[in-house]
């Protein structure tokens, strides 16, 4: 349900940027989605149908969504993971000193004109 | 044929309210008031921890409450009722938590002034409000008994962005299968500063450490 609002503050993203390089309309938005970020993507595309065709400025606009892999570093001894996976525990020590390196973005990558 | 152009962007969608946020929270210094904002799952007893907790504080500090629900105005009249505090609703228009616009809106229709402590109680809801930022000072959040202690892993962001946890209706712990313990573990595994405090806002039990916590941020705040 969050995904809704994100979406009216990637409207209003967009919609500025257009603003400032003079577009009239755009054609697709590209969204940058961490695998753990908690935003699903099929929801936020759905919203996102809803809320674009309010706009004339993106009307039929598409969005595209890339996933972007969620990776872990283990602070005991320094190897990456698969978050996704393995949690919070490294598969190579056990140690739950961990932290996530990516996988927690919710960004606009860019729009086409 | 039309010509196609790529524009970069790159910027985290929760990027501007980050910075409204911020924002409020450099007003809400300067003028001397602690904006605690209390999350939790819908049905944690979010309201009758606060009627207990303004009913011991309210002669302590000058305290207002600001309830967030998607729709209705019961928890507002509650409050009012039970504490004779006063208390505006907020309607969030059918979505699932405040933003710093929406909080700093709601605080427009407070007496600053006359305030020294602010208490946002959010939607009912263990995921979206973790994620924006509303301006508080502290985020605290409740949860209650008969959720279950694995929570803190199931919904990890909410008790990484709390300060501090209220345990709440510990008098049904016998009736589940709740292992306090074991629940701070998960917490303090996402959270290792994370205060835990222990309550039951039906009998009051823990309710004077929560108030004695509150006190000594809000001072805090203030004396900083």
């Amino acid at each position: 349900m969050h995904e809704l609002g994100i979406v009216f503050y990637i409207v209003k993203d967009v919609k500025q940027v257009a603003e400032e390089n003079h577009v009239e309309h755009v054609s697709s938005v590209v969204m940058d989605i961490g695998e753990v970020s908690t935003v699903v993507p099929h929801l936020l595309t759905d919203c996102w149908r809803w809320a674009a065709d309010k706009e004339d400025l993106l009307r039929g606009c598409e969005m595209k969504v890339n996933t972007i892999p969620a990776v872990t570093l283990c602070g005991d001894c320094n190897k990456e993971y698969e978050t996704v996976k393995f949690g919070k525990t490294c598969p190579y020590c056990n140690s739950k000193n961990t932290w996530l390196l990516r996988g927690n973005e919710v960004e606009i990558n860019s729009i086409i004109v | 044929m039309d010509e196609i152009k790529v524009i970069e962007i790159k910027k985290s969608v929760f990027e501007d309210n980050d910075r409204d946020a911020d924002a409020l929270r450099k007003e809400l210094k300067k003028k001397g008031v602690f904006l605690l904002n209390l999350m939790s799952a819908p049905g944690s007893g979010k309201t009758t921890t606060l009627i207990q907790t303004l009913n011991r504080i309210k002669d302590k500090v000058r305290v207002a409450v600001m309830e967030a629900d998607i729709d209705s105005d019961v928890d507002a009249v509650k409050i009012v009722e039970a504490t004779g505090v006063p208390s505006i609703q907020l309607h969030t228009g059918g979505m699932c938590h405040l933003d710093a616009e929406m909080t700093r809106q709601g605080l427009d229709n407070v007496a600053l002034k006359e305030v020294d402590l602010v208490v946002l109680e959010n939607v009912g809801n263990l995921v979206c409000p973790a994620e924006f930022d509303t301006g508080a000072v502290r985020n605290a959040m409740i949860l209650s008994v008969p959720e279950g202690d694995d929570k803190p892993l199931k919904y990890p962001l909410m008790f990484t962005v709390c300060d501090l946890v209220l345990i709440n209706k510990t008098d049904v712990m016998p009736y589940f299968d709740f292992d306090l313990e074991r629940c701070k573990s998960y917490i303090h595994q996402r959270n290792p500063k994370a205060q835990v405090i222990p309550i039951c806002a039906k009998t009051g039990e823990g309710v004077d450490a929560f108030v004695q916590w509150l006190l000594d941020e809000v001072n805090a705040w203030k004396a900083k």
